[in-house]
């Protein structure tokens, strides 16, 4: 039992059989953290390397809770944007970290394919940890086991993703992994914050809020990122958080049993209503813990049999 | 100096000549076309060209020669090197060199290169704006004395409309050519490949057709009003080709260009080219360019406006890049691929496939960009300057970019099998290139 790749580099990549593998790994990984010491020595003398050129706290610390868990030694590299820019390129960043021989890189990249880049240079194993607007595959990986655990299964649900999908990488990841795995995924949002082919992924398209979360299963609110505001892919965060915000009056609309989801960071009260967030449908927790066992999950079996 | 080139295949379309001729060339210049065994040979040079086509020199009208200012991408002479070897006995050079080629003594200087160089003759094109900065317009009537065959901002658009107004009638009145690098940057915004499922599903910032054919119509417009003769580069998309074709059907002194990777690949090329490459996108930096690559039915399209005489040139905007702007994030790549050595091969399919008969890609590739930039060569009359390809539309040959002569390796098309191939280029007489035997 093992993934017969160098890389994680995205959903588009990976087999329903990968996924399923990924999904049920975690699972059992999940008992580690309750122990009360966790850790397991599997992964000992082993390097993981994290290399950000984005800041984000929340993602670099679960994959380093990860590989700790897992007793890898961790290495954290936050690169400002700033003195990237100015200072060495990504193939001169590349030959540096291979000169270091961790046995896995974790990369997150304000350049969609950056992590594609250093995975053809690299001999170690790449793992994208958000490139540009293009993959964030350990976040869908996480949400599928959130969905799964919820619901006992992904295939044949109906899946909302809503908000601003153009510039999210998160929605891209999901739309692939959820129809892999058998999901019927609908996305809505403003035309503005809709890219052209998302039929062509697999999802379908609407505008309205309320037919996106109408009979669904699981209901996943994506972040407005404020600056969109300035360039104009909205008028005012009152129309967006009116006709795209998440508010208790929509769950009903929804199936009994639904889930609702975020990625993080929340802003309360414009995509997703204080009470909904808060209320007895959310599992934003439960993926944050996800988040852990999947990418302990992930390590394992890029890194572990080797 | 006597020269008889004899056997060949003789195709000008400035004559609406297809049939076995020998040429004689005195001094530079065609000094007859005969019947085959119709020249005595006594005494001359003879030049074999049995089995072979022998065209009037190939006219590259939009590439980017980089000197002055970057000569560790291209020079003047490394780009006429590769101008020749691909077939080309003229180019037209982009101002977007650095300086701008936006006065007299900077044209001056590429001519000077390039008579140093003596291979293609090379046509520079000034720039319509100072600095190409689109606030004030140049000195036309100097930079036209000093040898420029047309004015461009070519790299970035004309965004002011009543400049470009201006400029179309300023060029009018010293009968300088216009040619538009037709993009609303405001529509192109931060885009770095074409718009549609494919940046989708790549997650990279998508340029949408409409950026380039909003530009087209503007400019047509600006055309029909001022009487100036425009020429729209590097056309991609349907919508283009459609609103040009249009607008020559109303009269308007419009012509225009496409590139041979324009009607040759599509926006998949930025995915890679492995078997798998819808699964694990390669964000191939050889593949971003300016105009993007579009999708299928503007290869289409573009083919048809070929086809059909909507579409007047061929030019590949050969524009070199080192790897310090291409081996880099996609995001980050400059836009550009080089095109002289590949050009004519790739251009060939459309006559292997039957979309363009030999004689009208000849005239799309020479004939009509001379007339174009009103430059001498486009014809095998007798008294032209002695501008020859002789292609072997037989010859298979595989593209290796570290054989190329341009000094960058950008090119798309590594490994690609072609068929027909430049064998040799005569420029003034003068042989400049010659592969003949293999
Ligand atoms: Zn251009």
């Amino acid at each position: 039992m093992e993934l017969r790749r160098k890389d994680l580099l995205g959903m588009a990549d990976l087999t329903a059989q990968e996924i399923g593998l990924i999904l049920d790994t975690a699972a059992s990984l999940k008992e580690i953290s309750q122990r009360p010491i966790k850790k397991v020595p599997t992964l000992r003398g082993r390097t993981v390397v994290t290399l950000f050129y984005e800041p984000s706290t929340r993602t670099r610390m679960s994959f380093e809770i990860a590989a700790k868990r897992l007793s890898a030694d961790t290495v954290n590299l936050t690169v400002a944007a700033s003195s990237a820019v100015k200072g060495e390129t990504l193939a001169d960043t590349a030959a540096n970290l291979q000169a270091m021989q961790p046995d896995v890189l974790i990369i997150r990249h304000q350049a969609s394919g950056a992590p594609h880049y250093l995975a053809r240079r690299l001999r170690c194993g790449v793992v994208n940890a958000g490139d540009g607007l293009h993959e964030h595959p350990t976040q869908a990986l996480l949400d599928l086991l959130t969905i799964r655990e919820a619901k006992g299964r992904l295939d044949g649900l109906k899946v909302a993703i809503v908000g601003d999908i153009l510039h999210s990488r998160v929605a891209r990841s999901n739309i692939l992994g959820l129809t892999t795995m058998g999901s019927r995924v609908v996305v809505a949002g403003p035309a503005t914050m809709l890219p052209p082919g998302l039929t062509a992924l697999g999802a379908e398209v609407t505008h309205s809020l309320e037919e996106a979360v109408r009979d669904a299963d699981a209901i996943m609110m994506l972040r407005l990122q404020l600056e969109r505001m300035g360039q104009n892919f909205l008028s005012t965060l009152r129309e967006y958080s009116t006709h795209f915000g998440l508010a208790p009056r929509h769950l009903g609309l929804a199936r009994e049993d639904v889930i609702v989801m975020h990625p993080g960071p929340l802003n309360r009260g414009v995509e997703i209503s204080p009470e909904v967030a808060d209320g007895p449908y959310s599992v934003i927790l439960e993926q944050v813990t996800n988040g852990v066992a999947v990418r302990m999950a992930v390590l394992l079996l890029l890194i572990g049999e080797r | 100096m006597h020269l008889l080139i004899t056997g060949g295949l003789v195709v000008d379309p400035a004559q609406n000549l297809e049939a076995p001729r020998d040429l004689l060339i005195v001094d530079g210049r065609i000094a007859a076309v005969e019947l085959p065994g119709a020249i005595p040979s006594e005494g001359r040079e003879v030049l074999d060209a049995a089995g072979l086509v022998v065209v009037p020199g190939l006219i590259d009208m939009h590439v980017h020669l980089r000197e002055p200012g970057e000569e560790y991408k291209e020079t003047v002479e490394t780009g006429t090197r590769a101008a020749v070897r691909g077939g080309f006995t003229g180019v037209a050079s982009m101002p977007n060199t650095k300086p701008v080629n936006d006065t007299a003594a900077v044209t001056r200087f590429i001519l000077d290169q390039a008579r140093a160089a003596g291979l293609a003759r090379v046509h520079p094109v000034g720039a319509i704006s100072v600095g190409s900065r689109g606030e004030a317009l140049c000195e036309y009537a100097e930079l036209k004395a000093a040898g420029c065959a047309a004015v461009s901002d070519d790299g970035r658009p004309v965004m002011d409309a009543l400049l470009m107004r201006r400029a179309l009638e300023y060029a009018r009145t010293f009968e300088l050519l216009v040619i538009s690098h037709a993009e609303d940057l405001h529509l192109r915004a931060d885009g770095v490949m074409h718009e549609g499922p494919v940046s989708t599903r790549l997650g990279l910032r998508g340029i949408p057709a409409a950026a380039e054919e909003v530009m087209v119509f503007r400019d047509v417009t600006l055309a029909a009003l001022t009487g100036a003769r425009l020429h729209i580069a590097h056309v991609s998309t349907a919508g283009s080709v459609e609103i040009i074709r249009r607008a020559k059907a109303r009269g308007a002194p419009v012509t225009c260009e496409t590139a041979p990777h324009y009607f040759t690949l599509t926006d998949e090329a930025v995915c890679g080219q492995t078997p798998d490459a819808a699964l694990n996108p390669a964000y191939d930096t050889n593949a971003k360019v300016n105009p993007p690559l579009r999708t299928a039915a503007d290869v289409a399209a573009v083919q048809e406006g070929l086809r059909d005489g909507a579409i007047d040139a061929i030019a590949c905007d050969h524009a070199p890049h080192g790897l310090l702007e291409k081996d880099v994030e996609f995001a980050a790549a400059a836009m550009g691929l080089i095109g002289l050595e590949t050009s004519l091969g790739l251009s060939l399919k459309l006559v292997h496939e039957g979309i363009l008969t030999l004689g009208q890609l000849i005239a799309r590739m020479s004939t009509h960009p001379a007339r174009i930039l009103g430059v001498p060569g486009g014809a095998l009359t007798v008294g032209a300057p002695a501008d020859l390809t002789l292609i072997d539309l037989e010859r298979e040959w595989t593209v290796a970019v570290n054989a190329f002569a341009s000094r960058s390796r950008n090119c798309p098309f590594e490994g690609w099998q072609l068929t027909g191939k430049a064998v040799a280029a005569l420029v003034g007489g003068r042989l400049v290139h010659q592969e003949l035997d293999v």
